[in-house]
């Protein structure tokens, strides 16, 4: 039976020692065991599976043939489905660019006046900003296509009231203003996210920070850009690179507003949409698994490469400052 | 200016932000509201008028009605309900573990793992759509609620993996080493002493994740589209029809399916914030 | 009481209760994008077949329309498909039966109920084997509100002319919108426009036929006028058709507020509950009077057998009375406006479906020219006509450049056009 006192020496070294150092240490296999299978064979295997599969096509009589390429090279240059590709490629970054150009800087604002301090309500607004983000696709699409119905009058109804009637238009109705349109919805719908984040982020920053920013004379816009906004580019840049991944991959917002078809005439035709179109087929219009694997294909790669970019480039050069 | 360079207390300015704030309170608020205020009308009036308020000629409940006699939507609510909590568990607990195994040992190739499981944030899981519906076919397990609950967990871990083992590494050494004099298992110190201090992150994981999967149209439609199967969202769904749309059920069952997201989420909230500000995205 | 006389007092209970419990029902499951049927089914028509066989339990269970073919691609690779599907016209159930996922009916007792031409949307292409009975066939045609009609002194028109002649007179009184239909959904704008009208001017089974040997081009006239004849219906729409859905569209004419609803004899039912005023219709309008008239008379729905069921036995009882007049009588009755594809004649109660119905005789009937083979290739020639016609009417698109660029897909994939 081992002694109960251990000696100080005995004591120090066990109680230093990270771990049992002695055979395998199976805790550590178990704890990382459930995740790491879910995710390889849910997440990973099908992902590479499904991209696999770009690389075959159906055969003259119907059998599976390899065809390399050729899949890609049809996707990006063979008209029948080029011009859909560079289409919703062209859309998506447009999606993408009003969405970090409006959402991004309406959040950091909606953020900054949450932040303030001593401000009544915060709760309450907290909440209100962020309950589109709460919301389904289904809610989000339905509503704002009826709330913009010119059937229905809604909008122009608000328009006149200022006396801008003559400034409405069926905009998810013409091709010029539908994608613009569903791009703003599409703010008004996440908008909440950074909101949230850079909300966070601000409130870190010690207020001895910002007593001795004022004792300086530095308030209001000033200090926002001078003190505050450096402090908090790392949250700013994480929700872009969300931002960016998030939109290079929607697909539910135009279903439900514009259907697969994504019309006006394609003028809201996502990459998204392109896959399930492609996958799935639209009316009458047979689907093609090959090639729908085909465009999730590039879809990872521009993504991937996207972040990736992102990552080697601007990650590196904010600066993180710990408190 | 008086608005810009001013004492903290100035109530111009006050003013002036309350009523920012208030604005976008309108524009946030009023789709739901008029989601939810159509929801008691009929249909004449929902048409007919859509952004004024029930009046006792124009209240209806038959869209509650309809939804709760025709189609399932307790059943649809129960699987909605049960999938999201089911994979928030999951994505919890399993996540928990492989984050303290990250962030609590070293060992071989943890930082390589580490990456290669954070990775995933990164990757939208429905491109792989494809594979994923053969797998789930080919294990039996198509068109039914496993499905799409391993399917969300394997969505949701990179993320709470990430945000945990941020917050792992920040419980004191100390604490642990105490417990493992103690002779406490390392399984016990997980769940027991690590835990229990890091709820701002759990609570930021339950609410970030919960959104989308009580919300998701995609995966419910691919992989568990039967009835006894469906959730809430494709429920809504069913009243729309090829040429005829419920729209007094339509609205009824969309104003239903919010409640359970908004409950959670003010629930949540205040652990959230804590979560937030104690660094979890930095 | 020992254990042994409660156990045996406890088998014998058992062994009662096997004996009494009768045979375990057969459950069959049908598939089906008609959510909009679902009270039907379950009220009228499944109780009617239930009542006859005891044994047999039927549920019919409807996906969102918009849904309906992604789901059951999925289901029927998983093998987790119902028993019956619900089975669209052409090719997209062509295709299921190629995989193997729909079985061949030629032995079905009743199958010979339908003539050829009925069964052409679920027959292969060589006209041998069908693969899904036959349901319903819907009419396009247009609706009207008798009341905005009477109070402007008008009449349904027989012509072109003439119904452009209506169209004005609406238009000029202001009050309400001449054509009800829009644009954002497109579909509405190919099969309620273009394939409504269209028959008219490339003589129905004529015009599709030559289009599918090749004789005819969709650059020749008989297929550009149509799309001209649209791109003049944008005026007459109202204001911002083009974010106008078909749900809006349904709303506008039930709520009073539209004169003509160019649409099918599916919203008999649905426009009977809705609309407060008094419904008339007439058969699309000739291009010049004393023309032959054409009409759309497109067969729609069918049901099939998954040949991987396991209640196979049974749910060939439910296709097999599926061929019986008692069942057309039935559904034709209850859903008005959707037309059983029997030979023998059915009585119909519904006196705006006796009418859709009624024009059958003097009209030739085809059906949607782009659905039998032309849609089989990418892009397909439906699909895109889709967003074709829904240009034509928006003026983004001419009409000439509209054929244009459906010819010229059609050229891609098309053997018979190639030349």
């Amino acid at each position: 039976m081992r002694s109960a006192a251990l000696s100080a020496a005995d004591a120090e070294a066990f109680a230093s020692a990270p771990a049992p150092k002695r055979p395998v240490r199976w805790h550590i296999l178990v704890f990382l065991a459930p995740a790491a299978s879910i995710y390889t064979v849910v997440m990973l295997l099908p992902l590479v599976e499904s991209l696999w599969l770009s690389f075959f096509t159906t055969g003259a009589d119907r059998s599976v043939v390899f065809t390399g390429l050729g899949n890609y090279a049809r996707l990006l240059l063979d008209p029948t489905w080029a011009r859909f590709f560079w289409n919703a490629l062209r859309n998506n970054l447009i999606f993408f660019a009003i969405n970090m150009a409006v959402q991004n800087p309406i959040g950091i604002l909606l953020a900054a006046l949450l932040s303030l301090p001593k401000l009544r309500g915060r709760g309450f607004y907290r909440t209100a900003f962020f309950l589109p983000t709460m919301l389904s696709f289904v809610i989000v699409g339905f509503v704002w296509r009826l709330l913009l119905s010119p059937t229905w009058g809604v909008a122009k109804s608000f328009l006149s009231f200022f006396g801008l009637g003559a400034w409405f238009e069926p905009w998810l109705g013409q091709s010029s203003t539908a994608l613009i349109t569903l791009s703003l919805i599409s703010v008004w719908q996440f908008v909440g996210i950074p909101m949230m984040l850079v909300h966070a982020a601000l409130l870190i920053i010690p207020d001895e920070l910002i007593e001795a920013a004022e004792s300086e004379g530095i308030v209001g816009f000033a200090q926002f850009f001078k003190v505050k906004l450096p402090l908090i580019w790392p949250s700013i840049g994480i929700v872009s690179m969300l931002t960016f991944v998030g939109n290079f991959n929607a697909f539910d917002l135009v279903f439900i507003s514009q259907g697969s078809n994504a019309g006006p005439d394609y003028s809201t035709d996502l990459l998204g949409t392109l896959l399930y179109r492609s996958y799935f087929g639209a009316g009458t219009q047979i689907g093609d698994p090959y090639m729908g694997a085909t465009v999730a294909g590039v879809m990872f790669a521009i993504i991937f490469g996207g972040v990736a970019l992102y990552l080697i480039t601007i990650q590196r050069r904010i600066a993180y400052y710990s408190f | 200016m008086s608005v810009i360079v001013g004492a903290r207390s100035s109530i111009v300015r006050s003013a002036f932000v309350h009523i920012v704030l208030i604005v976008y309170t309108i524009i946030a608020l009023i789709p739901a509201i008029v989601v939810l205020v159509n929801s008691f009308k009929s249909r004449r009036a929902i048409f007919g008028s859509p952004m004024s308020l029930p009046t006792p000629d124009t209240f209806s409940l038959i869209g509650y009605q309809r939804v709760f006699e025709r189609g399932n939507f307790l059943l649809y609510f129960e699987n909605s309900v049960i999938v999201t909590l089911v994979s928030l568990a999951l994505i919890i607990v399993f996540g928990a573990m492989a984050a303290f195994a990250l962030s609590e040992y070293e060992f071989r190739g943890h930082r390589a793992l580490g990456l290669y499981l954070v990775l995933g944030v990164m990757i939208p899981i429905r491109l792989g759509t494809v594979g994923i519906v053969k797998l789930m076919a080919s294990a039996g397990l198509s068109d039914t609620l496993t499905a799409l609950i391993l399917v969300y967990t394997a969505q949701g871990l990179p993320l709470a993996i990430y945000i945990l083992a941020e917050f792992m590494r920040g419980v004191s050494a100390d604490l642990k080493s105490a417990a493992r004099i103690d002779g406490l298992s390392e399984y016990s110190i997980l769940f027991f002493v690590v835990m229990p201090l890091i709820r701002p992150a759990i609570a930021t994981i339950v609410v970030f994740t919960m959104i989308p999967i009580w919300n998701d149209l995609w995966f419910p439609l691919v992989l568990a589209p039967g009835e006894r199967t469906r959730t809430i969202t494709i429920g809504a769904q069913s009243f729309v029809g090829q040429f005829l749309t419920d729209w007094n059920a339509v609205l009824a069952a969309l104003s239903l399916a919010i409640l359970p997201v908004l409950v959670l989420y003010l629930a949540f909230s205040r652990q959230l914030i804590r979560g937030l500000t104690a660094g979890a995205v930095k | 009481m020992s254990r042994w006389n409660g156990l045996a007092i406890v088998g014998a209970a058992l062994i009662a209760m096997g004996l009494s419990i009768p045979a375990r029902a057969t459950d069959l499951i049908i598939e089906s994008w008609r959510n909009d049927d679902l009270a039907i089914w379950q009220d009228k028509i499944i109780p009617v077949f239930e009542a006859k066989h005891p044994d047999i339990k039927v549920t019919f269970s409807p996906y969102a329309p918009r849904e309906y073919d992604a789901a059951l691609n999925v289901k029927l690779k998983a093998g987790t498909a119902g028993d019956l599907i619900t089975c669209r016209p052409f090719d997209l159930s062509l295709k299921l039966f190629n995989d193997g996922q729909l079985a061949p009916l030629n032995d079905l007792p009743g199958i010979d109920n339908f003539t050829k031409l009925a069964k052409a949307a679920w027959t292969t292409d060589d006209g041998k084997t069908t693969f899904c009975v036959p349901m319903a066939a819907v009419i396009h045609g247009f609706f009207y509100n008798k009341a905005i009609f009477k109070k402007l002194n008008l009449e349904p028109p027989q012509t072109m002319d003439e119904f452009f002649a209506v169209l004005d007179k609406v238009k000029k009184d202001g009050e309400y919108t001449p054509l009800v239909l829009g644009t954002a959904d497109q579909w509405d704008s190919a099969y309620m426009g273009y394939q409504n009208i269209g028959p008219s001017y490339w003589q129905g089974e004529n015009g599709r036929l030559g289009l599918l040997d090749g004789s005819q081009k969709l650059t020749d006239p008989q297929f550009v006028e149509p799309f001209k004849v649209l791109a003049r219906w944008g005026q007459y729409m109202g204001d911002g058709y083009s974010a106008r859905t078909y749900a809006d569209s349904q709303n506008l004419f039930t709520l009073g507020k539209g004169a003509i609803y160019p649409t099918g004899s599916w919203e008999t039912a649905t426009f009977r509950s809705q609309a407060d005023f008094d419904l008339g219709i007439f058969p699309p309008p000739r291009p010049k009077a004393g023309d032959q008239c054409f009409i759309n008379d497109h067969p729609d729905i069918g049901l099939g057998l998954n040949p991987a069921s396991k209640n196979a036995a049974a749910a060939r009882v439910f296709l097999e009375w599926l061929t019986t007049p008692e069942f057309a009588e039935i559904y034709a009755n209850q859903l008005p406006g959707f037309f059983p594809l029997q030979s023998a004649e059915v009585k119909l109660t519904d006196p705006l479906a006796q009418q859709f119905a009624s024009w059958r005789k003097d009209c030739k009937s085809s059906f949607r020219s782009f659905y039998q083979i032309l849609s089989r290739g990418t892009p397909s020639e439906d699909s895109e006509s889709w967003v074709l016609t829904a240009n034509v009417i928006n003026g983004v698109t001419t009409p000439e450049q509209a054929s244009e660029r459906l010819e010229n897909d059609l050229k891609g994939w098309y053997a018979p056009h190639k030349k």
